[in-house]
């Protein structure tokens, strides 16, 4: 009787179309995410006590001037209306005109956004590189040396202002040293001299194969990147050490050794694969971060980022620029988020 | 034949208040027989069981006069040697099976692994022996269950893929640590079967913890019952009723029976002594 074959387990359903209904509930939830974010950005836009008519024309345009431009704004519309023709400006890539430079936005934006991303990329890859393997061994090695080493580097990167630390190593590695370029992403003599393709210098050089003006703006931007790679190394290397840390008492650890597997594949075969999907948000979310700008970081090392293009556009009350910037920093969180979510699927069955 | 002898194995934990310790000086043999270790929760039974295959985690202590498998001491050891030990010659099943498969592997590849870690053989090999070790624990669709993650599995199917998993290398030593606790009373008799089956075709030890002296009486050759730390008796299985300690007899008369039913269970009176006298050993004269 014991020894009767059981068959009890379900057959898991599979329907050919298993997979399409994620998908869609996924672009469903971003087109959603998506419209809340252009509504905010929208109201936040006509809630400034700044007159969008004036700030096109000036402080001294006449009353026709103005009411003629009120009109062609579509201002006189109703509220809901705007809001339609604003959104479609928005999925055209339109986000009006820039007051500061009167030159479009989007423009702007396709010129910054590249300078932060190639910054937060090599920041990110930094972080991940030295901040994973720093957080599994000062889980598995708690109480260490090397576990306390780990614990001031991080403490050190919570505590420290970014502004200082920056200061600092462009005073040292600039300034003595003059081991790195300075600020700014390149040597005025390296400017313009290669094509400008995606907007990320090392990128541009690369495929231009101009490997003069690729090590200028490595030198140039080696320094920012390590600063924010080192901030996110601390918060990457603490989590992923209370992640393992977690793991690590499971019972499937046991399990493990007990089959007779060396310590270091327990760790990288079997707990490893169970903290990816915590880790994925994690990075995702550090990079989210270092993509919005890090206006400080973009400041001291004169970077034209998304960052400081923000920054400086609101202290100018250039409204379009500040609403189109946000615009864009949302959509980065929406899609590290989707992102996230995607690799979150792959790697965790129980997900299905 | 003894296949292991353990002699004065103390388990020690340094904690704020001092040394606990959670294995005090047990001594017993094992042949190839079912030993079982009994006692209530927290007497030390789990810890026996790690500390054979030095599974003690740092700051946790293991000493003992020797550990000795076939006339190796598993003390002297290194760690490496100490691997080849583990899975290929003593093996262990722990007591559920939702926390001790891995998750976010597929049960194929757990199995898989466990043979290809002793054996130098190929994929194809390994795979075909970890499909007719499932079906030697009754599974009646191995290559689904290969396909399919632990969480699709009900716990008695998990259980018996432990099982399978580390029986895969052959080790001729098991221990079982509670090994159905975590199951419905319907399913543990069949896991259990499947256990002593495999144990008795293959001429294994097996070493089976409980807290269930029925079950142990009725499903072992000879039983420790252990309380804080230490072995207060050692006897036959069959012989149980004959126990004369009476933290043992305690146990008997605390549990519930067909044949003589009560109003009441009597509740375990104890007594300071029996933590302080001396482990009894279980070792076993060589016949
Ligand atoms: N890491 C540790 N530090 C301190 N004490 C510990 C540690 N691990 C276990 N112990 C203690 O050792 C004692 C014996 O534990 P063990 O797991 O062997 O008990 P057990 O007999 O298996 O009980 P159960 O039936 O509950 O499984 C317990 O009192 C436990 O609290
Ligand atoms: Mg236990």
């Amino acid at each position: 009787m014991a020894d009767a074959p059981v068959t009890t387990e379900r057959r898991s359903t599979a329907p050919l179309f298993s997979w399409a209904k994620p998908i869609v509930f996924t672009l469903g939830s971003v087109a959603v995410t998506m419209l809340g974010l252009l509504f905010v950005t929208f109201i936040i836009g006509r809630v400034m006590p700044i007159d969008p008519v004036l700030a096109v024309l000036g402080e001294r345009a006449s009353q026709e001037a103005y009411d003629a431009t009120y009109k062609a704004m579509g201002l006189d519309q109703p509220l809901l209306v705007q809001f339609f023709y604003y959104l479609t400006d928005v999925l055209r890539g339109d986000f009006g005109m820039s007051i500061l430079n009167a030159r479009p936005v989007s423009e702007d934006i396709a010129r910054v956004f590249p300078a932060t991303l190639e910054l937060a990329t090599i920041g990110i890859i930094i972080g991940v590189v030295l901040g994973v393997p720093l957080g599994v061994v000062a889980a598995v090695k708690r109480g260490s040396w090397i576990d306390q080493i780990a614990r001031v580097v991080a403490l050190v990167g919570y505590s420290m202002p970014i502004f200082w630390l920056g200061l600092m190593g462009l005073l040292v590695f600039y300034g003595i040293l003059g081991w790195v370029g300075g600020p700014g992403r390149l040597d005025i003599f390296y400017e313009d001299i290669v094509p400008a393709r995606t907007g990320m210098i090392l990128v541009d050089s690369a495929i231009a194969g101009d490997w003069s003006v690729f090590r200028n703006a490595f030198s140039h931007i080696v320094l920012p990147a390590s600063l924010l790679g080192y901030y996110s190394l601390a918060y990457i290397s603490r989590m992923t050490r209370s992640f393992m840390l977690e793991q690590l008492s499971a019972e499937y650890v046991t399990t493990a050794r007990v089959k007779g597997m060396s310590e270091w594949a327990v760790i990288w075969v079997h707990v490893f694969k169970n903290i990816r999907v915590q880790l994925i948000t994690v990075i995702a979310l550090s990079y989210a971060n270092l993509l919005e700008g890090s206006v400080l970081t973009e400041i001291i090392f004169s970077w034209p980022g998304i960052g400081s293009y923000i920054t400086t556009s609101l202290l100018s009350a250039d409204m379009n620029a500040v609403l189109g910037g946000t615009v864009v920093v949302g959509l980065v969180f929406i899609v590290l988020n989707v992102f996230s979510d995607l690799l979150y699927r792959v790697f965790d069955p129980r997900s299905k | 034949m003894t296949l292991l002898e353990v002699e004065d194995l103390w388990v020690k934990f340094p904690t704020r208040q001092g040394i606990f310790e959670a294995v005090r000086g047990v001594s017993f043999s094992l042949g190839k027989e079912r030993l079982g270790i009994v006692g209530e929760s927290g007497s030390g039974k789990s810890m026996t069981g790690r500390a054979i295959l030095r599974l003690i985690r740092k700051p946790g202590i293991v000493e003992a006069g020797h550990i000795t498998l076939e006339g190796t001491d598993l003390m002297q050891l290194s760690e490496k040697e100490m691997r080849k030990v583990r899975g290929q010659r003593i093996s262990m099943v722990m007591q559920d099976p939702k926390f001790s498969l891995n998750p976010v592997m597929t049960i194929g590849a757990q199995m898989m692994e466990a043979y290809l870690l002793h054996k130098n053989t190929s994929k194809t090999q390994a795979r075909a022996k970890s499909l007719e070790m499932l079906k030697a624990v009754s599974i009646s669709d191995p290559e689904r269950v290969m396909r399919a993650y632990p969480h699709e599995m009900s716990g008695g199917m998990g259980q018996r893929i432990m099982i399978a998993m580390m029986l895969i290398p052959d080790p001729q030593i098991l221990i079982a640590d509670e090994p159905t606790s975590a199951l419905d009373v319907s399913v543990q008799r069949q896991v259990l079967d499947i256990m002593d089956r495999l144990v008795t075709e293959r001429g294994m030890g097996l070493i089976f913890i409980s807290h269930d002296l029925n079950l142990v009486a009725e499903f072992c050759d000879r039983v420790l019952i252990m309380y804080a730390g230490r072995v207060v008796e050692v006897c036959d299985a069959d012989r149980l009723h004959e126990a004369k300690h009476p933290y043992t007899q305690g146990l008997l008369n605390s549990l519930p029976r067909i044949e003589d039913p009560r109003k009441h269970l009597v509740a375990l009176k104890r007594d300071d002594a029996w933590a302080e006298a001396p482990s009894v050993s279980g070792v076993k004269a060589d016949a």
